[in-house]
Formats: C-alpha cells, structure tokens, sequence
C-alpha cells in the first residue's frame, strides 16, 4: 500500500513540476523518489508499514507482490533515465510522459499486489490506457498512429474479455476478495459459470502478454511505437501481465484440471515455436525482438504447469528476460536515434565504430538466448529442471529446440556487428545509454552468478 | 415485493449479455469503421455491466453494483485516449477506415 501511493505521490509531483517550471528536476527528483521507494519496498530501512498492508482487503503487500513490484521500480528507473535523452526535442512534454510512466508503474503494482478483483481490474486498465497513450505518443508519425490505434483496439477487446471473465467469478461467487474465491473454489458443487469466467479471463492476459493464438497485435505494435516505448512494452509490460496472469491462477483456481494444462501445453508450444520460426525472417530488430518476446512468453508459460512452487523460477526468470531486454533497447535506441527505421543494416560494423555498445547488445543478446554465464541460461535450466520434475518432458523438449533455433536469429545481429563493414561515422554516444545498457548487463551477469539474491526475495 | 429477478430467471439474463457481448466482437471483428469499432467495444463493456447488475439482485449484493461505476468510468477514460489516437490517425491519413492502416507489416 506505501509503495502504490508514494508512486501515485510521485506522479502527481511530476505534473506539478510542470506548472512551476522545474522541468530540470524532474527527471532527477523522479529516479531518486522510485529508488526511496524501492528501498521501502524491500524493507531495506525498517520503516515498517505505515498503514495497515491489508487495507479493507484490496491490496495485500505479501513477498510475491513486493519482490515483482521492486522489479518494476527498477525497470521504470531504467525507462526514466533514457527517457531524459529520448524527449530532449520535446522539452515541454518531458513533465507529461514522464507522468504517465510513473501512472504506468502504480498500475503495475496495483495488478501485482491485489486482493480484490476489482484492484486488478482497476490496476490492468490504468497500465493499458497508460501503454495506449505513449504507443501513440509520436502524433505525427503515422506509424505510431497506426501503433496505437492497434494496441488500443486490441487492448481494450482484451479487457472486455477480462471484464466479462470476472462478472461470471463474481456471479459464480457473489464476491470480489480472491481468497474468498479461492476457499469457495475448493467446494465441490461449482457453477459452470466459473470454469467459464477463469477461462475468459485467461484469453484476455493472454492477449496482454502475446501468446500465440493472440499475437497479432504484438509485432506491429512493437515496430511502430517510438522505440522507448517499445522498451517499456516489451520489458516492463509483459512482465507484469505475466506475473498477474500467474497470481490470478496461483490464488483463485485451487485445482487446475488436466484439461486446462494440456491448454496451456499447447499455448506454450506454439507460443515458443511461432515466436522463433518467425522472428527468423525479420529485418527490423524491433520486430525481431517482438518475435523473440512471443517466444519467451511460451517459456514463462512453462511456470503455469506447476503454479505452487514456481513462483521464485517466474521472478528470476522475468529478472533475466527483463534485465537484458532494456540493456539491448538501451543500444536499439542509441543507435537508431536519428534513423527513420531499425533495419539490422543500422547495426553493421557497430563493433567497430562502438565497441562498448556492441558488447552490451551482444551480451544481451547471448542473455536472451540462454548462453552461460549470463543469468538467461540459469534460468532457463531452472525452469526446465522443475518442469520436468512436475512430468512435462514434452513441454521442455519443446523448449529446448526453441532455444537452438532462438540462436540463429540473435547471432544474426550479432554477426552484422562485428563482421560488416560499418556504414558511417562514428556518432556520439549520450552518457546515460552507456550507464543503463552496462548497469543492467552487470545485474543480469551478477545474478546469474548469485541467483539466491533473486530467488530469497520470493522464498 | 416480488423480486422480478426470481420471475425471469437468472439464465435468461446471461443468455442475454452473451448474446449483446457476442455482437459486440462480432462489430469489433467485422467492421471497417474505427466509429463504429469503438461503438461496438462500448457493447461489449455495457453487457457486461448489465450482467453485473443482474448478479448483484442475483445475490442481493451491492458490490457488482458499485464495480459497474468503476467500469463506466474505466470505460469512459478509455474510449477518450482511443478518440485521441483516432484524431491523430484522421489528421495523417484523412480517414477513419481502419483498413487503410496497413504500413506496418511483415
């Protein structure tokens, strides 16, 4: 509850800021704010909590919301700190995307840490209007237009799904609370209402998290946003409908029947092959990492098949994929700034003329293909160790193929980099890029050295 | 006083929202006109709403009741940021058909 409404304070400041003119504050005074807030969010300083956590039962502060909601902080602070380079054109309109950022993130807590439906319900919509609004945030670039339109149309198709799935909970129920719902759960005689409502609630995030029967949105969303917003969607976005996606199954649906897993089977088959197969055949490395973000949310499927004790695997793995997601944006955005496109062609010879950018691009890269050393391979093994202890030994053969074939399409980069000759000159390179891309690739190495670090957060 | 919900029957009610919430993605999925996609993903939401209040009776429960205002007002805020993008797209390409945004592809 501290942690939702200093965020809330936080944005709110933000606008403020604008009205008198501290426009230069902002971004400092904001990344200060989110890691105070961070700081009380892990219990760093035993503030203890200043209001009571379980506040007429909407929003509970327990580990699996604190641990999630400090991996969103951190992302934002990322997001924050590029953001100053990317608005610099756009000084008047720094105060405003910078808000709707932080509303973004108060979202995000909300969907983490609720306790009540309708807290998740308010939460997913603040996220989504806030993600429609930046998708279209470059007006007068129809390709953003025609971004936002398509993320809206979608997403708000998505929520009257969601909407729809939690009125038949409710009229199964005739309640709100989750653990209520979870008690009544276990009771024999259920309405065919529920099974119904869990399973429309079900498409609608995974329509937010772009799986495969309900992907289409993704790749076109992700190539037309302005690339700092693509950032924000494929990172901080489809972590949390991940996480969410997972606390509503882990807390409502005490029993997934066998036939709900074998959906899930096959949603996270074909999430992980479709994404593979087809980020193969693109130019545009936007897209291509829209394609790569498809397959790795088959792979986060994987936690779903044995929700009462993955919770640690979902952190770390959301950790790992997220962490190297926003060092290779911090590259993307550097080395695309000034183009009209994001064709792999940018990148020829940027070990050459960047040889710092290169390496963090590519050690994401590595990171998001499983390579050791890097914490995307330990987490990997981790999830495929406890599914095949759960028994779905198909499900982690499946896996493990999409890893190999997951290679090609990250070394294809890789190999323009350091193999073709480079295009043009040397550009210069703003500080804050260089302090992003390596911070995160640290934290993503020294994770996957210590990975106790991530996993007692949830433990 | 009879409770009128106890006549009709709590089915029919259902049978009546998924049939509005059915032309609702059917509007969404068949229609070219952005307006119009925008008016039938109002369809979907006010189904819902209904069914909301039906199951509120239902269980003589005022909750559904007071989640229906924070439907509306979700609702409201965002077909505002949708009618926002739908300026910005009738600015660029001078036409709200939605079949004409095909630049992004592959």
């Amino acid at each position: 509850m501290n942690t939702l409404i200093a965020i809330s304070g936080l944005g709110v400041f933000c606008l403020i800021a604008e009205i008198f003119n501290f426009r230069k504050a902002i971004v400092p005074v904001v990344i200060l704010g989110l890691l105070a807030i961070l700081g009380t969010t892990l219990n760093i300083w035993s503030f203890g909590e200043l209001l009571n956590s379980q506040y007429t039962n909407m929003i509970v502060a327990d580990k699996f919301s604190n641990a999630f909601s400090s991996l969103f902080i951190v992302l934002t602070i990322f997001l924050v700190a590029m953001s100053h380079d990317v608005y610099k054109d756009h000084e008047t309109k720094i105060s405003d995307f910078i808000a709707i950022k932080i509303f973004l993130l108060a979202g995000a807590v909300a969907m983490v840490s609720f306790s009540n439906l309708s807290m998740y319900f308010l939460g997913i919509e603040t996220l989504s209007i806030a993600l429609y609004i930046l998708a279209g945030s470059s007006r007068l670039d129809i390709k953003s237009n025609e971004a936002g339109m398509k993320y809206f149309l979608m997403g708000s198709f998505a929520s009257g799904f969601i909407l729809f799935g939690i009125c038949l909970i409710y009229g199964a129920m005739g309640s709100f609370d989750v653990t209520e719902i979870s008690e009544m759960s276990r009771s024999a005689e259920l309405p065919i209402w529920f099974p119904i409502g869990i399973s429309l609630l079900t498409v609608g995030m995974l329509f937010k998290i772009a799986a495969v029967p309900f992907h289409f949105w993704a790749p076109d969303v992700y190539e037309g946003a302005p690339s700092i917003v693509t950032a924000t969607m494929s990172t901080l976005a489809k972590v949390v409908a991940f996480a969410t996606l997972y606390k509503l199954l882990a807390t409502m649906n005490a029993d997934i029947s066998s036939a709900y897993q074998n959906i899930i089977i096959i949603v996270s088959i074909a999430s992980m092959t479709v994404g593979n197969i087809m980020a193969l055949r693109q130019n545009n490395v936007k897209r291509m990492l829209a394609f790569s973000g498809i397959s790795h949310a088959g792979f986060m499927m994987m936690t779903l098949l044995s929700l009462s004790n993955s919770s640690g695997n979902l952190l770390y793995y959301t950790v790992a994929y997220a962490l190297a997601g926003i060092a290779s944006f911090a590259v993307i955005i550097n080395v695309t700034r000034n183009k009209d496109n994001e064709d792999i062609l940018n990148f020829n010879g940027l070990g050459k003329t960047n040889p710092i950018m290169a390496a963090v691009l590519s050690a994401s890269l590595l990171s998001m293909a499983g390579i050791p050393i890097f914490s995307g391979f330990f987490a990997k093994f981790m999830l495929f160790t406890q599914t095949i202890q759960a028994g779905f030994l198909i499900v982690v053969i499946a896996g493990v193929i999409n890893s190999i074939i997951s290679v090609g399409y990250y070394f294809k980069l890789i190999l323009a980099m350091y193999t073709k000759e480079p295009s043009e000159e040397k550009q210069s390179t703003p500080f804050v890029y260089y302090a992003v891309g390596i911070v995160s690739i640290v934290l993503n190495i020294i994770i996957g050295l210590y990975p106790s670090l991530v996993t007692d957060l949830i433990k | 006083m009879e409770n009128i919900l106890n006549q009709i029957g709590i089915e029919n009610y259902i049978f009546l929202s998924v049939l509005l919430f059915c032309i609702g993605v059917f509007g969404v999925l068949y229609r070219r006109n952005a307006i119009i996609v925008f008016m039938s993903i109002e369809i979907m939401l006010n189904a819902v709403n209904l069914l909301f209040v039906a199951f509120s009776t239902y269980w003589q429960d005022a909750k559904g009741e007071v989640f229906v205002f924070f439907s509306m007002a979700v609702a409201a805020a965002e077909v505002a940021v949708g009618l926002a993008i739908l300026v910005a797209v009738f600015r660029n390409i001078g036409s709200v058909d939605i079949s004409n945004l095909k630049n992004l592809k592959g």
